[in-house]
């Protein structure tokens, strides 16, 4: 008889149980922040399937530079997740243009962001808006303040004092000046041309008269960057021309050298490796007494796949991703990368505030080749990768590279020809 | 009198083959090269014909970048010829050499690269060869020779030549295996009996052990060949898809990847793409027809 009971109840839990789990909803999630598994597994999905219960997420990343070549096939073979994480502008536009993004803006939830952080996703009409925004990047300096303190250099805001300043540290020998290399090439171009560019073709105004025709990208204001850009091989480690990204990354957590031209993403990775206090400013001005412009970039957007099973329980989630607690969550759990939403996130991370109180002082901007003009053939973004490589390296004019880069554009885009 | 009855366990024991072969290897071979002749307008699949093929060579934009992946591609394979083979058949006749010791132990050493995966490779030489941490600096440095250490995989000039050279070290153990058994092969008495006739040393290996290898050497060139223009692998793991610097290191392979599936805000065509493949096999077909009707016809073979 006993052992009846026993058989009872055990038959039951495993009813019970298998009923709970056919229950659950599980969405999956596609990304490329191979980084922030932890973040996902420890805070952001704990926190999402606590207040939702019956919802279970899957953070399921795959490499940065793989992102988009492996999140297409799957698209089209019919097996990506439930929620995609949206690159800013055309890749997503295509994915929304090829049915495979819903369109969200009837979602009440869209309402918590201004027309600047959801233009990175909305078609160019800007009727439709197809994925949630996340987070943006700012670009700066991060530097070495034991360094700095050490050899006494204060921190640069004009262009001249932040020559001196490379001058003075290359003198001392201590630490290599920049922390740069143009192997992977991308880091030329976003932490050098885009982050120092807005200063030069004054932000918004420049980038949107690039857009509209109005300006050419061999006008000063567009080639005068690339000049900048070749005075600082000098100053860049010995083989700089091999050396990588992580290379940059490790030499600067190492404490081997001082200054580190950066994207805010860094910092999370940055407090964890290095041991030396760290601060950041804003990229310098040509002239004292200048505005300033930051690149204040849109970069992370979550949206949903056309094709899922589950869309009221992906709505749920974005929902929830466009609202105050996450971006609070997401904010503070990943500093460097600033929410977008209207209400103003409290950061505690100083690093990140530091970054984030550019937006107060000065204008921002995006990158200057994300929206439509990376459309056709050539790439613009991808041409100015390598135009920055060689402008760093010396191996072609600034002139010429503007030259080069304006007849790629005006190829195939109407209003430069 | 009965008709040979149909022998059915042929086509039984056939099947498998062919039918996993014609999933995995013809049936994509010839869509891909069917999806060439098309192209996407407005979110349309559309037949355009041959046009792909003209943009590809005839419009500068893509026609540039061909001819330098091309002859990019042609480097990579004169370097295999000229480094990786005379390397490969020169290891396997000290190899083949009766009174070398160790023999096993360097055969083992010298084929383990080619086991390896190129992402290995392309990762320890890539930490070999920094300019940070890599040893390479220091071991020049120790001989002095520190004046002639340059960050070669980040030189337009170098990058090209010093992948070539990292590949030849993963494989140059397939010529020296391929070559090595072709000289167990050759019997004594043939040796044996022009050294009666005054043929020993370096001569014999001229004179006899070449002449019966060259089939062999034959066959790892079209190796060599086919592997080199289908290569991909190690550029895209040392110098990405962009195969930097400034292209200097893209072949063919990498530029079909990053036309085909798009790279960062470039976004993939698979018609181009398709269209770059096609071209690829165009140019392997031609290479090994080439060989099988050019020159391994006219081979002299000898019975041994």
């Amino acid at each position: 008889m006993k052992r009846n009971i026993l058989a009872l109840a055990m038959a039951s839990t495993a009813l019970l149980t298998s009923a709970a789990y056919a229950e659950d909803v599980t969405l999956t999630i596609e990304s490329w922040r191979n980084d922030d598994l932890a973040l996902w597994q420890e805070k952001i999905i704990p926190a999402f399937e606590a207040s939702h219960p019956g919802i279970k997420l899957k953070f399921t990343p795959s490499a940065p530079t793989e992102y988009n070549a492996a999140l297409n096939s799957k698209l089209d073979a019919g097996s990506a997740g439930d929620l995609i994480t949206c690159r800013p502008f055309d890749a997503s536009l295509a994915l929304y243009d090829a049915g495979h993004l819903s369109d969200l803006s009837d979602m009440d939830a869209m309402d918590n962001f201004s027309d600047v952080a959801k233009a990175a996703w909305q078609t160019d009409d800007g009727s439709a808006s197809f994925c949630v925004p996340m987070a943006a990047v700012i670009h700066g300096f991060i530097y070495n303040k034991d360094a700095f303190n050490e050899l006494g250099i204060e921190v640069p805001t004009t262009e001249e004092e932040f020559f001196a300043a490379l001058d003075k540290i290359k003198e001392d020998g201590t630490y290599i000046p920049m922390a740069m290399g143009t192997n992977d090439q991308w880091e030329a171009a976003t932490m050098g041309y885009n982050n120092i560019g807005p200063n030069y073709w004054k932000g918004e105004e420049g980038r949107k008269a690039l857009i509209a025709g109005e300006q050419k990208l061999t006008d000063e204001q567009w080639v005068a960057p690339y000049a900048t850009l070749a005075k600082w091989a000098p100053y860049l480690g010995d083989g700089f021309e091999a050396q990588t990204y992580p290379d940059s990354q490790n030499l600067f957590t190492l404490g081997r050298a001082a200054i580190y031209p950066a994207g805010s993403w860094e910092i999370s990775g940055f407090n964890a490796q290095a041991d030396f206090e760290m601060g950041a400013f804003k990229p310098p001005v040509r002239n004292a007494g200048d505005e300033c412009y930051i690149s204040d970039h849109t970069d992370i957007g979550i949206g949903m796949n056309a094709k899922t099973e589950h869309p009221e329980q992906a709505k749920e989630f974005l929902a929830w991703v466009a609202s105050p607690e996450f971006a609070t969550i997401f904010g503070n759990a990943l500093p460097g990368f600033f929410p977008l939403s209207k209400t103003p996130v409290e950061l505690e991370d100083p690093l990140a505030k530091e970054f984030a109180s550019w937006r107060g002082e000065c204008e921002s901007t995006i990158r200057s080749t994300y929206q439509i003009l990376s459309r056709g053939t050539p790439n613009l973004e991808n041409e100015t990768w390598g135009a920055s490589a060689a402008a760093i390296k010396g191996t072609e004019t600034p002139e010429a590279l503007g030259k080069k880069l304006q007849e790629g554009l005006a190829n195939w885009y109407e209003p430069q020809k | 009198m009965s008709r040979p009855r149909f022998r059915w366990h042929i086509v039984v024991f056939l099947a498998p083959a062919v039918l996993v072969y014609t999933a995995v290897m013809i049936f994509p071979l010839f869509n891909t090269l069917r999806l060439a002749l098309y192209s996407k307008i407005d979110q349309e699949r559309v037949f355009v014909g041959l046009q792909n093929f003209t943009t590809l060579l005839g419009d500068p934009l893509w026609s540039d970048q061909f001819w330098n992946a091309l002859g990019n591609n042609f480097w990579f394979f004169l370097m295999h010829m000229l480094v990786q083979n005379p390397i490969g058949v020169a290891l396997a006749a000290i190899l083949s050499h009766p009174r070398l010791r160790f023999a096993a132990f360097y055969r083992s050493a010298i084929f383990i690269p080619t086991i390896l995966s190129f992402v290995i490779v392309g990762f320890a030489w890539k930490l070999i060869l920094s300019p940070i941490w890599g040893i390479a600096p220091s071991m020049l440095d120790a001989v002095g020779l520190k004046s002639l250490f340059a960050p070669w995989l980040g030189k337009e000039e170098y990058a090209l030549t010093t992948l070539s050279l990292i590949s030849v070290w993963q494989f140059v153990g397939i010529p020296m295996m391929l070559i090595y058994a072709a000289l167990l092969s050759i019997p004594e008495e043939i040796l044996e009996a022009g050294e009666i006739d005054g043929i020993t040393g370096m001569s014999a290996f001229w004179k006899i052990k070449l002449p019966l290898i060259l089939p062999s050497i034959g066959i790892i060139s079209i190796l060599t060949f086919v592997g080199n223009f289908n290569a991909f692998d190690l550029i895209y793991t040392t110098q990405g898809a962009l195969a930097g610097p400034d292209f200097s290191t893209d072949i063919l392979g990498t530029f079909m990847y990053r036309t085909f599936f798009g790279f960062q805000l470039q976004l993939g065509d698979p018609y181009m793409g398709s269209a770059i493949a096609s071209a690829m096999f165009a140019i392997i077909l031609i290479g090994v027809c080439l060989y099988l009707f050019g020159i391994q016809t006219r081979m002299r073979r000898y019975q041994l």
